[in-house]
């Protein structure tokens, strides 16, 4: 019989880590990833012919690994610059530089990592607002910095870690606004403790930006970005509620991360809503199983664990599939990979606790203020809808208003919408349900491969 | 024109000449569309339901706010295109994006 065809989504380090285990287990896994080289987002590398600028703050080692697995195992058949844009029963339908494809597998495991989360304020449609994750991905992946000023704001640990990079690299950064308050972040020492390395580089960090005189404000509050073509300035108020404006000429913003799900939906996995990233995301089980008995789940896609979480998630998720396929495991391998996963869980429950949900931003969104980049919905029409037409459930405001429909289905807009139709129909976060994927998960051409 | 962005470690590779709106502006290999375009220009191209210019957001192929026009017809996500010698990129004057 032939070996069963095992397929992972993203060459993340739970994608790499997941066929790295299989194929040392004998199978032949193919790994495919829409990206040009193997990485993901945390450890992405600059394009084939560049050089590398050499910024991944105190994680080189770990990023040399994550490149290096491929290279040493000729089994997994590894497809770069492929868009995975459908799923359906035993089927990924693909896209490539040649054109459209079709992949069959017996088990699945999507590894397709996560986003940052944007929250929308005054002023960030505007040329030189970007994501955090954007801002070091410009530097890791292309050795440049998104502005001659930069100003950098931000709910959760990607912003000290960014701004410890920028200035590395000799950026000007102007300014490091944490959008939640400084006591939550000592009272979650002893949880963050529970990994003592990820602690140790945290307060490295924080010191690191505090001795080259960068320290961080807290509490801050209504921020707006102001400029007439593009940004010109960054205006807040600090925690005692006096005003602020700093002049910048570009802006790295967002408040945590949210997972990419859609792969997982259009499979038919269930959903469960997690009330730490008050997302709904693929129900899993510890070792990977997602409710769908061909699919499993790895990495950031289905919960934000961070890259070392994920890299244990890919491991241990491939042991699923082997066991699950009637393979060999080495269960105290599987057992040791259970405990360290418990121990991050612990972890990042306490650094989800020291970055709370910045609400107050999203109780501050004027009603003018675009909600949708791709379209320009505003806030009003998502709460004029929510009011008069009843819609108090997602897919029906995005049945009467587009929002979710545009270019990026949903994946920068989501999370805001869903917030604030919570908060016009008075129904929890949770009640409003999710948005439901759609194919194709990313706009393709219709002629010519993947941009 | 002032780009937005500005390079912090220096590219040693090969020069990719590429114009801008006609404008004839050099890159480096290694370098993304996006980054080409703004290491000489504020914005990547016009924003087709308002008065506003767009300069992308993600950097990771996700929000598409990147997509940019090409003269040849060809439109591309910049932030996971490579640039190539001989793109004519249209920025000012594509109100379809
Ligand atoms: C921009 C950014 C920067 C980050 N920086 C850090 C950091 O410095 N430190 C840290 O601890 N964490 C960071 N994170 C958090 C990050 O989510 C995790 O640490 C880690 O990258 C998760 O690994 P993963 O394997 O689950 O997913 P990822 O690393 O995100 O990899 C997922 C892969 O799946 C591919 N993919 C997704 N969908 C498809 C599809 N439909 N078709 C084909 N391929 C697809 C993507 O191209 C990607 O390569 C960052 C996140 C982002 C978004
Ligand atoms: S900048 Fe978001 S898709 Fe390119």
């Amino acid at each position: 019989m032939a070996d069963p065809l095992v397929v992972i989504v993203g060459a993340g380090p739970a994608g790499v880590r997941a066929a790295e285990t299989l194929a040392l287990a004998g199978l032949q896994p193919i790994l495919i990833d829409e990206a040009e080289r193997p990485g993901g987002q945390i450890y992405r590398q600059p394009p084939a012919g560049a050089v590398r600028p050499g910024i991944y703050g105190l994680e080189i080692r770990k990023a040399a690994g994550i490149h290096g697995v491929l290279a040493g195992l000729g089994a997994v058949d590894y497809r770069p610059r492929t868009l995975v844009w459908n799923v359906f029963q035993d089927r990924l339908d693909l896209l490539t530089i040649e054109g459209h494809g079709e992949q069959r597998f017996d088990r699945l495991i999507l590894a397709t990592g996560a986003m940052d989360r944007a929250l929308p304020f005054p002023g960030w449609t505007l040329p030189g607002v970007f994501t955090l994750g954007g801002a070091q991905i410009a530097l890791k992946s292309q050795g440049v910095s998104i502005g001659r000023r930069v100003a950098l704001v931000g709910a959760g640990p990607l912003l000290p870690l960014v701004a410890h990079q920028y200035v590395g690299a000799g950026a000007q950064v102007v300014a490091v606004l944490d959008v939640t308050p400084f006591a939550p972040k000592l009272l979650q020492l002893l949880g963050l403790a529970a990994e003592p390395g990820t602690l140790a580089k945290g307060l490295w960090y924080t010191a690191r930006n505090r001795m080259q005189g960068l320290a961080a404000a807290y509490g801050v509050r209504a921020i707006r970005a102001e400029g007439k073509r593009q940004v010109e300035a960054l205006i807040y108020k600090d925690a005692m509620g006096v005003e602020h404006r700093i002049a910048c000429d570009a802006i790295g913003a967002s408040c945590g991360l949210r997972s990419e799900t859609q792969l997982a939906d259009l499979a038919g996995c269930a959903f469960v809503f997690d009330q730490v990233g008050r997302q709904w995301v693929p129900q899993r089980t510890g070792q990977g199983r997602s409710s769908v008995p061909a699919v499993y789940l790895a990495g950031d896609g289905a919960g934000i664990g961070g890259a070392d979480a994920a890299e244990l998630q890919g491991r241990r998720t491939a042991l699923a599939v082997l066991e699950d396929l009637g393979r060999p495991v080495d269960l105290a391998e599987a057992a040791r990979l259970d405990r360290r996963l418990a121990r991050q869980a612990r972890f990042r429950k306490a650094l989800e606790n020291a970055y709370p949900f910045p609400d107050h931003l999203l109780d501050d969104v004027a009603d003018e203020e675009m909600v949708c980049r791709c379209e320009g919905i505003t806030a009003g029409a998502l709460r004029e809808a929510a009011r008069d037409k009843d819609a108090a459930e997602i897919n029906r405001l995005k049945a009467f208003t587009r929002i979710g429909m545009g270019r990026c289905q949903g994946r920068v807009c989501g999370h805001a919408a869903a917030e604030l139709l919570a908060r016009a129909s008075g129904v929890g976060i949770e009640g409003v349900g999710r948005l439901r994927g759609q194919p194709p998960v990313k706009p393709i051409p219709v002629l010519g491969g993947v941009p | 024109m002032a780009g937005l962005f500005s390079r912090l470690v220096k590219r040693t590779g090969a020069s990719i000449l590429f114009t801008i709106d006609g404008e004839a502006v050099e890159a480096r290999e290694g370098d993304l569309l996006m980054t080409a375009i703004l290491l000489h220009r504020p914005a990547l191209r016009r924003f087709e339901f308002g008065e506003s210019s767009r300069a992308g957001f993600c950097m990771m192929a996700a929000c598409q706010d990147c997509w940019v026009l090409l003269a040849d017809g060809r439109r591309l996500r910049a932030c996971s295109t490579p640039v190539e010698p001989g793109m004519a990129v249209i920025v000012d004057g594509d109100p379809n994006g």
